[in-house]
């Protein structure tokens, strides 16, 4: 295996695990206050969906010109890669909070117990919840598996990485009952961001015409700078944030008007 | 045509997200690449300089 198809696999491993720990919380909500079965009814039609719009568009992405489809999908991955990093490094710094598994579990259950008793047959809300959080935590992953895969033909290698990682949340996920709350989320979004930024630009670069010196041993260079810059705009962002001007003071409330007519 | 609008509305915030500027900027970044590549200078220096301004344009915005 070369090392950016290490790098498509570990990106798409990283991402996939993360997305399922969020989307496993929603289904344990639903599934253990109301309904198993339709709950995994939802995630089994979820992942149909999932896995028809890759079966979709994966041919389609392939069957485009080399150069076409780095520009297109290296400026893509860097745009969505850019997301992903902004929002890391803003959890990180503590401008943005951290993604409590717990708590999430608690508002899913809340809002589950008073949405009314379970219907018999197939619960429609345990169906539309597991369904929704599926397909939405998803979309990205099919979005990197599409991305990563199609660029470098290797939309299989991109499914199976995505499939362990499923494997390995669900597995978890059924094994301790609970949501997953442990696992270090912010930092596994960090090294998504990192990658897919690096990747982004790696293919933009050579999409849009240039050459990386050395060829793909470029990205060893990469990938490493782009993680040390993100990692220095931790403290930078704190320093910018302290150092923000303080709001103007708010004017003192009275009750009395006293020069301003009463409206008619 | 509004459930056109929706589904667009929902690509847009899906792959730009919450700042559009930094989706423009990359857009830029590539095509001036595209355009010095074209010339007999190398071009490779052009993402990463933009990659890095971006960013910290970005981050600057979100934390003020």
């Amino acid at each position: 295996m070369s090392g950016a198809e290490i790098g498509l696999a570990l990106s798409v491993f990283l991402a996939c695990a993360v997305e399922a720990v969020e989307a496993l919380t929603i289904v344990l909500a639903v599934g253990t206050t109301r309904s198993w079965s339709s709950a995994l009814w939802g995630v089994g039609a979820a992942t149909l969906a999932l896995a028809a719009l890759i079966a979709a568009l994966g041919p389609a992405l392939t069957g485009l010109p080399i150069n076409a489809l780095r520009l297109v999908i290296g400026g893509l991955l860097l745009v969505f890669g850019l997301q992903w990093l902004r929002k890391a490094i803003l959890r990180a710094s503590g401008l943005k909070a951290l993604h409590d598994e717990t708590e999430t579990f608690a508002e899913e259950t809340e809002a589950a117990l008073a949405a009314g008793a379970p219907a018999q047959g197939l619960d429609h809300y345990s169906f539309v919840v597991a369904f929704k959080g599926v397909l939405l935590e998803g979309l990205e992953v099919a979005f990197i598996v599409l991305t990563f895969g199609a660029n470098q033909h290797r939309i299989g290698l991109a499914a199976v990485a995505a499939m362990l990682a499923v494997a390995l949340v669900a597995g978890a996920g059924v094994g301790l009952h609970r949501p997953l709350a442990r696992v270090p989320e912010n930092t596994m979004k960090f090294a998504v961001g990192v990658m897919l930024t690096s990747f982004g630009m790696f293919w933009g670069t050579e999409g849009a015409g240039a050459s990386w010196p050395g060829g793909d041993a470029a990205l060893l260079v990469i990938i490493p700078a782009v993680l040390l810059c993100s990692i220095a705009m931790v403290p930078w962002l704190r320093r910018v944030h302290a150092a923000r001007p303080s709001p103007a003071p708010r004017p003192a409330v009275t009750t009395e008007r006293v020069s301003e007519p009463e409206p008619i | 045509m509004s459930r056109l609008k929706s589904f667009a509305l929902a690509v847009w915030d899906f792959v730009v997200g919450d700042d559009w500027r930094t989706a423009a900027g990359v857009v830029l970044a590539l095509a001036l690449t595209a355009a010095i590549a074209g010339t007999t200078v190398a071009a490779w220096w052009v993402m990463p300089v933009a990659v890095l301004l971006l960013l910290a344009l970005s981050l600057r915005r979100a934390a003020r």
